[in-house]
């Protein structure tokens, strides 16, 4: 006997996230979900980011990490709020975990959420969280074939960061081939090429940050 | 990696809609997109393990990989979009308008009643 389901796999998943984005639409939250590979340097990003817009924007972070809660120390440290979720081995956030972690956080007034996904450019690009506006970070060290061979992360992303900008020459990067194999998936997608140690770069990040919550509130 | 999750759910989802537990799925069928590709190999050893002790115990699982759809601006060619080649097959321009990719979806399952 034949029986037709047709249903989504990740029907759950996709519940929560609609619903998240539907809070962060109504309350012009500008939630973005970063995702790259361990150690590209989202947390350092996320730091430079806190002590340039603090002034400006009301920024909170949700952390994920498969252990610890040194991210969310972190960022704490630069004054804004953050919340940490541990996943205990799974390989990406979910949606619910964003809603469950989000009630945490003083949700009052708040410009941004950045959710730092778990360090990984596989599997995060599969679960919408009922994100806004999804980044995605590459940094120079992990090599400039990357955006063609995990084509799901960047071919969905509205920014790609290029970190690391510092260490480029050290490490044979070419800037010109990361960036055509990315447009070449992606034409809309926006490329800033920053270093987030040196904050060379970055003002573009900033002024991005600054525009979208703008065009958000319209 | 998380094919092991999509396993589950699609486990969860069948166990909740089959008719009777009177029987087992012999087949499953479910299908992908270009973007949230699975890999066959690793889907299949998860969907073994996660149907472990389930009516589902040994159900044929078939993947079918659905197309992106795109359509050449240039010359106005419809065909299937290669994440790796992204050219039109006819004009060679690379500039398209691209459909919606295919979401994972679980299509049918075969039951044997017993
Ligand atoms: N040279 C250099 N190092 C960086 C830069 N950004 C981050 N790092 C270093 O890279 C390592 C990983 O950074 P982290 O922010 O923890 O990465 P995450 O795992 O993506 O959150 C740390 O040792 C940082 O100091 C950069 O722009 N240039
Ligand atoms: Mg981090
Ligand atoms: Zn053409």
């Amino acid at each position: 006997m034949r029986i037709k389901i047709e249903q989504k796999i990740l029907a759950k998943n996709e519940d929560f996230a609609s619903a998240n984005r539907k809070y962060f639409k109504r309350n012009n939250i500008l939630c973005i979900n970063m995702i790259s590979s361990p150690g590209s340097g989202k947390t350092t990003i996320l730091e430079q980011t806190a002590k340039a817009l603090k002034n400006k924007l009301n920024i909170a972070v949700i952390e994920g990490d498969l252990y610890t809660e040194y991210d969310a120390d972190r960022i704490r440290k630069t004054g804004l709020q953050a919340v940490q979720i541990e996943t205990k081995g799974a390989c990406h956030l979910s949606a619910e975990q964003i809603t469950k972690a989000f009630h945490k956080l003083d949700a009052e007034k708040l410009d941004v959420l950045v959710i730092e996904n778990v360090g990984n450019l596989v599997c995060p690009s599969d679960f919408d969280l009922g994100e806004l506006r999804r980044v995605v970070v590459l940094s120079t060290a992990e090599g400039d074939d990357k955006c063609a061979k995990y084509p799901g992360s960047f071919a969905q992303a509205d920014v790609l960061l290029i970190n690391k900008m510092d260490i480029a020459k050290h490490v044979d990067f070419k800037i010109s081939k990361a960036k055509r194999d990315a447009r070449k998936l992606n034409k809309q997608l926006k490329i800033f090429e920053i270093s987030a140690k040196t904050t060379a770069g970055m003002d573009k990040w900033f002024n991005w940050l600054l525009k979208s919550c703008k065009e958000l509130r319209k | 990696m998380h094919e092991a999750m999509v396993a589950e759910n699609i486990i969860e989802s069948i166990l909740s809609q089959v008719p009777s537990k009177k029987g087992r799925v012999v087949r499953v069928v479910i299908s992908c997109g270009q973007m949230n590709a699975l890999n066959d190999e690793a889907m299949e050893f998860a969907f073994e393990a996660a149907a472990e002790g389930t009516i589902c115990k040994g159900a044929k699982l078939k993947i079918k990989h659905i197309p992106l759809k795109a359509k050449c601006k240039t010359c106005g060619k419809k065909f299937d979009y290669d994440l790796y080649e992204p050219q039109c097959p006819r004009c060679g321009k690379s500039d398209f308008d691209i459909g919606e990719d295919a979401p994972l979806l679980l299509e049918e399952i075969e039951f044997e009643v017993h």
